[in-house]
């Protein structure tokens, strides 16, 4: 028996010596399935007991309350909550494997203005990380480039894919702009002319390109210009990372300028001119809900109060997870003490799913459970924003069932098997 | 020299004086250099009479007359005998005053060039010093450095302090941190050999190491360090160890000693931790301040040292932005509104003090800002004695200088009215009896009304002219014209025009205005409105006289003719009343107290109770708070002296105690080496950290300090609790075990650096680091006992080994008296410090970090280690390339006593939502999870006694919950420690009020500052340091900056 139980042991971890390299991207959805029972959060505010969603080629064909059996492939979830898949709607995921070793760094390209610069081409679909992070419940994520003043464009990937072209969910669907701060953090010289000179460069490129634009045809073709189109013509979502509130107010001189659609990414004092923020119908990505205050005066829990500041006063935004330490895997548990900080949880969950579909664009086509939508969608054994709760057991990608396994849980189960623990 | 013309004792105009000295070397005449020309020796003796002289702070003789001869005072008194050689001043209405001492100067030292020299996490080491010759290992240790070899005389900065009192200074070489000696000067312009009043006066340290390139120190924690183990080498050096060598700089450290000890800390924290060297050592430093000491002020006044305080005042910030004044902390513009109330805090705390004109941009704002500390409390006398007898008596100098008695330098001033009044100017300044003209101009008091009489070929006009100071006159005609004057005690100048006609007006002809400006009884037309007239004269006897131009440009001559005094307005009173001022906080931050919070009873009525003990979790109890102790837990209890908390629906758990973090210290990271055993981060506690109460809204009640993971052998760690608005002694968790911090892995082999020069570069290396320390510290542990043994023989030559503080820590160690914890990741590193552990025979205490511990937590379990990992951080460097969020599960399933800490400020306050993510990845039960951030660090730091569970007579260490503390929904709503409420809700919603209101108060000043012209500089940032284990740069959430620089910019 002793014997038995190591040798099961033995293959056990000679099998899962390669770890990870046995998930796979799983195939497209055949027949109708059936969630029964569970809670279903739909996404848009709407929670329903003893709830019922049905799917079938990956599209949703029915969310509502359970009335009898459904002659489908039932998944009984009871005692369990049903939620859209989440969002990750500002990330590096699959740009960069471990942060501090460089050759697996592809996030941040030389160079101040590269607009032509796509994130989705370095997107490596077989990250570990990646396999990490949909296990608890992020099933899509808007991928951005990181390097100069102009970093590119960013895609929205699903996290189920074999390749980079196969995992794009929408491609290229936004520009990112990074502010240079403008506060004076030095007393040399003076930090924020610079900054402004800098923005003023960005100004100019647009500027020119709007003019290259009504002009046909070209003896030189400028790839910077022409990765620009489409968000002259509203197709593309002009995102401009910063955080304070001039540099928030310069990202709206240039909405108006140019009539771009413009989000805020990050906005960690977006909660002082919300007003302003929704006269301008400007959205904001709060970058990270676990973050300090910018100032030592600032209420301690000023962060984790945004959210609810800019939900009462009817900002559209939505919150992601940027921590560089746990690598993006925790964006329910910000959502979660947002709640803890004003928001429903309702209202916390939709900060993650469909206001972040909004946001990017998708919302069409994903971030709340309704007919219609992609199948995106995750069961998690109890409250999702809970940590202690969160545990999700089932998910879908475009009707697909997902493998949610991943490195961590094989070197846990190798280990557990080296001490003969209980799992 | 010039002559010196003397008019007749006059009541105006009596005086043509104002000769600087005009030839600067010579007058002093040094007998051993040649003259080229004729010999042109004198007495140089002066008389000066009349006067009012103030000889010291108690002594003023009216109508007196001091003599001097050759630089020194030879009498003083009202009935002397007058040398018939002096030349004798009429000092009529003049007062006399001893100039002014410069405790803290450079003057005449060259300024040492900075460089970047912070250390650096990713730049290359300079293990050794740059200085050639038989020096100290340290490029920081320069004791040997004299100042008066490198002294010259500067005029133009000697003209500068001369012209704001000063008359002697003491200057040094501001350039690391034992600096050498300082030499005393006086200010005259002469050759340097006859200014030097002590060639050695003082011997200075500071706490910057400046311009040295060494990477040791890095940190303030190094700094201090360093002193300490210089001392102890300077005191073992005495024996001349041959080992040693020569070491001229220890040799010139112990001959420094029996100088006055002067040590630049710039900065309330700093002046404890310099004084507490000094109380080590047996040294009373002289500190110079870094003028916020009166956020302190009963800790100051506890050193009993003597300070040296300066007068840069922070100037009002421009925040008429509120976009830019955001950034501003409250806690800067209090500052702003209280640091001239420095120098009064010092003298109403009885403490003594010297005032310096160091650190002012401009040295001329040392009079103005000086008024502006009178404004805030401080006394005329007490500055006039921190200027004048503190310094002298403190250098043992007071035989010299520093009140006016025979014998004594003629260093002295001679002003216009009592030394510090409004009005008063310094007319002369004397040094070593030679008279240097500051504001002569203002000899005689030309206030007053004259007759202005000018004729040209038309004629002669008579005018008024009223003058009210040296640079302030008016010309008045039938109007009063717009008018320039300036007198400098010798040559006039006068211009007026008529003012123009105002708009609107009928502006008439040239004859109008001409009318309308007539002068009285003038035969000849007046100036036309706008045009000037200039004249220009000479003063002598009691009138004015010279020639010009007016308006039309006809040459005109001109006498003005005394005809009345001004009103003659005395000194305005000073203020009687401080300005309305916020009041102190401590801490000195927003969320600072103005009274601190007392000790309490509480009793807790019908909480959940997460005791950590058998008894498990308890529904419905009351657990009741006395003398800082929990005193009983149970049901339906009651204490009539207890202040009684609601609990239903509410959760009550023991503090949480943080296993590794980094925040409430001014440094972490001593780099330099990669042994830095000797270093204390309890030597550079900071309790103005925002974090601690931030960590305390998350009920974190203590927290374990470490050294950062800049090298192998880190240095000596600090528990803390969180006493919020206590001093930085009283942070300390008292009576528990002490700690060091270990460290292993990339970090200490600096893998981001491209260019690592330090060993070990490998984990090869840093295994060896460690056999090496130990196998040292162990060699050096049976030296001691041998010398000991040696010692006790009668008859034997005593023996006295090097004490090395950095092998003293490491001996505590292979003695079970000091416990590791170490910084660690892979199992290949665990595994060999498990060994090199054994070894010795010692246990590896806590292995902190530790992403691996699950790969070998049966080694840990078997050589009773302790764990304290990261819920789930992985993938941000090589080493955790395999962490898992199973970790802690792992090895608490295999029997380890296993934490969860932060190394994270913001992650700290939410501890106990990284213990639930236990629960979510290994399935620890509830109750187990929350002890991974209470008890189970309690244990692994030895406090367990104390803390980390809800037993009776443990500290009241709790925190009251909104829910289960391990639900993400969970808010603290109280945080006590020891029975004292540091953080509850309804305490922070009053802060918060106050900061809004204070923060209002202070803008709404300094926009009145602005708009009442006073000097404003833009609105400036105030960032927060936030110091963490594996940086070198620091974020706060804004921007990332270097905090070196900021160590340097702070100075």
């Amino acid at each position: 028996m002793k014997s038995t139980l190591l040798i099961f042991l033995l293959s056990l971890s000679v099998y899962r010596l390669c770890a990870q390299e046995n998930i796979s991207p799983s195939r497209p959805q055949s027949g109708d399935i059936a969630l029964v029972h569970g809670t279903v959060h739909t996404g848009n505010g709407e929670m329903i007991p003893d709830g019922l969603v049905v799917f079938s080629n990956g599209k949703i064909t029915e969310v509502g309350k359970y009335a009898g059996p459904t002659k489908l492939t039932e998944i009984d979830c009871s005692g369990k909550h049903i939620y859209p898949g989440l969002i990750s709607a500002a990330s590096i995921l699959g740009l960069n494997e471990i942060s501090a070793v460089r050759a697996t760094s592809d996030e941040a390209e030389l160079g101040d203005i590269n607009p032509n610069i796509r994130a989705a081409i370095a997107y490596n679909a077989d990250s570990k990380i990646i396999y990490n992070v949909r296990s608890n419940g992020i099933l899509l994520a808007n991928v951005i480039p990181q390097g100069g003043i102009i970093s590119g464009s960013s895609s929205v990937m699903q996290l189920d894919a074999w390749n980079w072209e196969d995992a794009v969910y929408r491609l290229d669907g936004g520009i990112h702009f990074n502010m240079p701060n403008l506060v004076r953090f030095s007393t040399e010289g003076d930090p924020v002319k610079d900054a402004m000179d800098q923005i003023e460069g960005v100004r100019t490129f647009f500027r020119q390109a709007k003019a290259y634009m009504h002009e046909t045809r070209h003896e030189q073709t400028n790839l910077k210009f022409e990765s620009v189109r489409k968000l002259f013509s509203g197709e593309q979502t002009f995102f401009v990372h910063c955080d304070l509130v001039k540099e928030m107010m310069v990202a709206v001189s240039f909405a108006r300028e140019f009539g771009f659609r413009t989000v805020i990414v990050g906005g960690i004092d977006s909660w002082k001119i919300t007003d302003y923020l929704k006269k301008y119908n400007i959205s904001v990505v709060l970058r990270q809900v676990f973050t300090l205050p910018a100032m030592q005066d600032d209420d301690v829990d000023i962060i984790y109060k945004a959210p609810f500041l800019l939900q009462q006063a009817g900002v559209m935004f939505c919150i992601s997870d940027a921590n560089e330490s746990s690598r993006y895997r925790n964006l329910a548990f910000n959502a979660g003490v947002a709640s803890a900080y004003g928001l429903t949880r309702e209202q916390a969950l939709q900060a993650i799913t469909l206001n972040a579909a909004k946001i990017l664009g998708i919302d069409n086509r994903t971030g709340s459970l309704e007919k219609g939508k992609d199948a995106n969608i995750i069961v998690s054994e109890g409250d999702v924003l809970d940590i202690r709760t969160s545990l999700v057991s089932l998910a879908f990608i475009q009707g697909r069932q997902i493998d949610l396994d991943n490195k961590q849980k094989q070197l846990y189960n190798k280990y557990i098997g080296k001490f003969g623990l209980k799992n | 020299m010039g002559i010196l013309r003397l008019s007749p004792p006059g009541k105006f105009f009596s005086m043509l004086l104002g000769f600087l000295s005009l030839t600067f070397y010579g007058a002093l005449g040094q007998v051993t250099f040649p003259v080229n020309g004729v010999a042109d020796p004198r007495a140089s003796c002066f008389a000066l009479t009349n006067a009012t002289i103030v000889k010291d702070g108690q002594t003023t003789i009216p109508k007196a007359t001091m003599v001097i001869r050759e630089g020194r005072i030879i009498a003083i008194g009202t009935s002397i005998e007058m040398p018939k050689d002096a030349v004798v001043i009429d000092c009529s209405g003049k007062y006399i005053y001893p100039s002014f001492i410069d405790i803290y100067s450079d003057y005449g030292i060259p300024v040492p060039e900075r460089q970047r020299n912070g250390f650096d996490f990713r730049g290359p080491s300079q293990i050794t010093s740059n200085t050639k010759g038989a020096y100290n290992w340290n490029q920081a240790i320069r004791p040997e450095t004299d100042a008066s070899r490198i002294f010259t005389t500067d005029d133009a900065r000697a003209k500068l302090l001369r012209e704001s009192g000063f008359g002697t200074v003491l200057t040094h070489e501001k350039n690391g941190i034992a600096r050498g000696t300082g030499v005393l000067v006086t200010l005259a312009s002469e050759k340097e050999n006859l200014v030097i009043i002590k060639e050695k006066a003082a011997a200075h340290y500071s706490m910057n190491k400046g311009t040295s390139t060494q990477s040791y120190p890095g940190s303030i924690m190094g700094v201090i360090a360093l002193l300490r183990q210089t001392y102890l080498d300077a005191q073992w050096y005495k024996s001349r160890p041959a080992r040693e060598g020569v070491n001229l700089s220890l040799q010139a450290w112990l001959d420094n000693q029996g100088l006055p000890q002067i040590m630049e800390a710039n900065d309330k924290w700093n002046d404890l931790r310099a004084d507490r060297i000094g109380d080590e050592f047996g040294v009373q430093y002289i500190i110079k301040g870094g003028g916020n000491e009166y956020q302190r002020i009963n800790d100051i006044a506890a050193t009993k040292a003597p300070y040296i305080l300066t007068l840069n005042f922070p100037q009002a910030q421009d925040v008429e932005d509120p976009n830019d004044a955001r950034f501003v902390s409250l806690a800067d513009m209090k500052h702003w509104e209280l640091a001239p109330s420095n120098p009064a805090a010092f003298e109403k705390a009885n403490i003594p003090f010297c005032l310096s004109s160091a650190d002012l941009k401009d040295v001329k704002q040392f009079l103005s800002n000086l008024r502006k500390a009178f404004d805030y409390g401080l006394t005329e006398s007490k500055a006039f004695e921190a200027l004048t007898k503190t310094p002298a008596t403190l250098l043992g100098v007071y035989d010299k200088v520093g009140s006016l008695e025979a014998g004594k330098l003629a260093n002295f001033l001679v002003t216009n009215g009592p030394i510090f009044g409004e009005k008063t100017a310094i007319l002369q300044n004397w040094v070593q009896g030679q008279k240097y003209g500051v504001k002569e101009e203002e000899w005689n008091d030309i206030r007053g009304t004259y007759n202005l009489a000018i004729s040209s070929a038309a004629g002669t006009s008579n005018y008024s002219l009223e003058v009210r100071g040296s640079n302030s006159a008016s010309v008045v005609g039938k109007d009063t014209m717009t008018t320039k004057f300036s007198f400098d005690g010798k040559i006039v100048k006068l211009s007026f025009s008529a003012p123009v006609a105002k708009k609107g007006l009928p502006t008439g002809s040239g004859d109008t205005a001409s009318r309308t400006m007539a002068p009285r009884g003038g035969r000849m037309g007046g100036p036309r409105g706008g045009a000037t007239s200039r004249l220009s004269g000479v003063a002598g006897g009691s009138s004015w006289n010279g020639n010009g131009e007016d308006s039309a440009g006809n040459a005109i001559v001109w006498t003005a003719t005394f005809l009345k005094a001004g009103t003659n307005s005395q000194d305005s009173t000073r203020r009687k009343f401080p300005p309305r001022t916020g009041k102190v906080l401590f801490p000195f931050d927003g969320y600072g107290w103005e009274e601190l919070p007392k000790q309490e009873n509480i009793l807790i009525k019908n909480a959940t109770v997460w005791t950590n003990e058998n008894e498990g979790r308890l529904e419905q109890t009351d657990v009741l708070v006395k003398g800082g102790k929990i005193a009983q837990l149970g049901k339906g209890l009651s204490d009539a002296t207890a202040r009684v908390i609601d609990g239903t629906g509410k959760h009550l758990t023991a503090g949480i105690i943080d296993e590794h973090s980094h925040i409430a210290a001014a440094s972490i990271n001593e780099g330099g080496q990669s042994v830095t055993s000797e270093v204390r981060i309890g030597d550079n506690l900071n309790p103005d950290d925002i974090n601690i109460y931030r960590q305390l809204s998350g009920g974190v009640t203590s927290s374990h300090i470490l050294h950062g993971s800049a090298n192998t052998i880190g240095g000596q760690t600090q528990l803390i609790k969180l006493r919020w608005g206590l001093g930085d002694e009283d942070l300390k968790f008292r009576n528990w075990d002490p700690f060091i911090k270990f460290a292993l892995g990339e970090n200490v082999k600096r893998t981001t650096s491209s260019s690592n020069n330090r060993f070990p570069d490998t984990r090869m290396g840093v295994e060896e680091v460690l056999m090496d320390a130990f196998t040292r510290a162990r060699d050096y542990e049976n030296e001691w006992k041998n010398a000991e043994a040696n010692n006790r023989k009668k008859g034997a030559q005593p023996i006295t080994p090097r004490r090395d503080l950095e092998l003293d820590a490491l001996v505590e160690i292979l003695n079970h008296k000091r416990f590791i914890t170490c910084h660690s990741y892979v199992q290949s590193e665990i595994t060999a410090l498990l060994r090199v552990a054994d070894k010795f025979g010692f246990r590896v205490n806590t292995f902190t970090h530790i992403l691996e511990g699950y790969k070998v937590a049966d080694k840990m379990k078997q050589h009773g280690a302790n764990a304290s990992t990261f819920s789930d951080w992985w993938a941000y460097k090589m080493e955790v390339q395999d962490a898992i969020a199973y970790n802690a599960a792992i090895m608490q399933k295999v029997g380890l006593n296993v934490c969860i800490n932060s190394d994270d400020a913001e992650q700290a306050r939410r501890l106990n939502q990284e213990a639930a993510k236990s629960v979510k990845y290994g399935g620890m039960a509830e109750e187990d999870a929350l002890k991974m951030v209470t008890l189970n660090p309690a244990k692994a730091l030895h406090v367990d006694d104390r803390v980390g569970s809800i037993r009776v007579g443990k500290d009241a260490d709790l925190v009251l919950w909104s829910d289960n503390p391990l639900s993400i929904y969970a808010r603290a709503l109280t945080t006590m420690v020891d029975g004292v409420v540091y953080y509850d809700v309804d305490k922070d919603a009053a802060k918060r009020k106050y900061i809004l209101e204070e923060k209002n108060r202070l803008v709404q000043k300094m926009l009145a500052e602005k708009k009442s012209g006073g000097p404003v500089m833009a609105a400036q940032p105030s960032f927060q340091i936030l110091l963490s284990c594996g940086d070198h740069e620091h974020h706060d959430g804004l921007v990332t900056f270097d905090v070196s620089e900021i160590f340097e910019n702070n100075k």
